[in-house]
């Protein structure tokens, strides 16, 4: 039974770079909705970009599975990046030193832009 | 789904804001006020954000190998990356966060015979560090720490910092399942170093799976369970090594422990002057 609080929007942006928008709360329980969102953005993308700006809600489960997305996308040679986040979640990627392997942007235009480097 | 360009999107934010605040000063509030976001639900939950772990002497750890060091998530450890749940199954009772209300007060408690849990007074709450003597055998102990990353009613996580035989964290939870509350402490760890690679596959994983069996099986007793039964599952979430981190032998606090140890014991054998 899927019990969780999230919405993932997959969003193509040419080719091959993928915008998944997120709305609600992340942990242990969203594993189905992030990795059916994987799926929909597609092997091909080299490029997942996760927008964070409808975010409500993380626990450290929710960490967990962005982690084991990472390795996912690592695996295909997929970059992640991500924007929206507010200072708050932005901090707790900070702590967790998630950011030092998804590459962080303040806008949506910044993490495309950072696509096409 | 609607499908909109970024810059659409952004325009369309922006113009809402600016039309919630011309909103706001027609009712008297400042712009900061005006454009202040309400706390995130999980604000209390998470440790503020710290470089490096700052921690003072403990009574009854050596309490080595952890201040001024670096936080290390799975993203900076060495090994293959495992995922390991234990479970135990503490009937429909003990709700959830009765579980957790007593994991988080009696902590060290639980903990095999042999290793040290120093954590501070206030308990396991967010951004506290505790201080480890963990038994490795052969009279050493490893000493190294933990800080507590997250922290709610029915969970709290623990972080590991820089020298410690994993990268990555361990969550304990309690949930219902069914009818029943079901404990489980979750861990999500690479080895952090080669020598710790090796020596996890040469029995170290089998002495991890010991420590957190006996320590849900005195969870269980501590909760009035007669005979606690814990499960362990486990599955490598990325079987590769990650080689750019081969340099974290470094700040390795098993080799940094042994020499402490030996140290020690000079010092004791040495006759006074």
């Amino acid at each position: 039974m899927d019990t969780s609080l999230v919405r993932m929007d997959v969003r193509h942006v040419g080719d091959s770079v993928a915008v998944v928008d997120i709305k609600g709360d992340i942990t242990a329980a969203c594993e189905s909705v992030l990795m059916s969102a994987y799926e929909t953005a597609g092997a091909a993308t080299s490029r997942l970009v996760l927008n964070f700006g409808g975010l409500e809600y993380m626990n450290s489960g929710g960490i967990g599975m962005l982690v084991t997305l990472l390795v996912r996308a690592n695996r295909q040679r997929q970059q992640l990046a991500a924007f929206g986040l507010t200072p708050h979640y932005r901090e707790i990627f900070e702590l967790t030193r998630l950011d030092e392997a998804i590459t962080i942007y303040e806008t949506e235009e910044a993490a495309l832009a950072g696509a096409a480097l | 789904m609607t499908e909109h360009t970024g810059s659409d999107a952004v325009a369309a934010a922006g113009q809402a804001g600016l039309d919630a605040v011309a909103s706001a000063e027609q009712i008297g509030l400042s712009l900061r006020e005006a454009t202040t976001a309400p706390a995130p639900r999980d604000a209390a939950n998470w440790a503020t954000k710290v470089d490096r772990l700052q921690v003072g002497a403990r009574a009854g750890v050596r309490g080595t190998n952890v201040d001024g060091r670096r936080l290390t998530g799975p993203v900076q450890g060495f090994g293959r990356m495992l995922q390991k749940s234990y479970r135990m199954d503490v009937g429909a009772a003990i709700a959830p966060t009765a579980a957790i209300a007593v994991w988080r007060e009696h902590f060290p408690e639980f903990w095999p015979a042999g290793n040290k849990f120093a954590g501070p007074l206030t308990g396991i709450r967010p951004g506290e560090v505790a201080l480890l003597d963990l038994s490795v055998g052969g009279g050493v102990k490893l000493s190294t720490g933990v800080m507590v990353l997250y922290a709610d009613a029915e969970s709290f996580t623990l972080m590991t910092p820089q020298g410690h035989m994993f990268a990555g964290w361990i969550t304990f939870s309690a949930e219902r399942s069914d009818d029943s509350t079901i404990v489980q402490a979750q861990a999500l760890i690479r080895a952090n170093d080669p020598l710790y690679e090796i020596g996890m596959m040469l029995g170290g994983y089998r002495k991890e799976d010991q420590h957190w069996i006996a320590t849900l099986t005195a969870l269980g007793h501590r909760l009035g369970i007669e005979a606690p039964a814990v499960t362990v599952e486990a599955r490598w979430v990325d079987s590769r090594r990650q080689w750019r981190n081969a340099g974290n032998i470094w700040h390795n606090s098993m080799v940094r422990s042994m020499g402490q140890t030996l140290t020690g014991r000079r010092r004791r054998q040495a006759p006074a002057a």
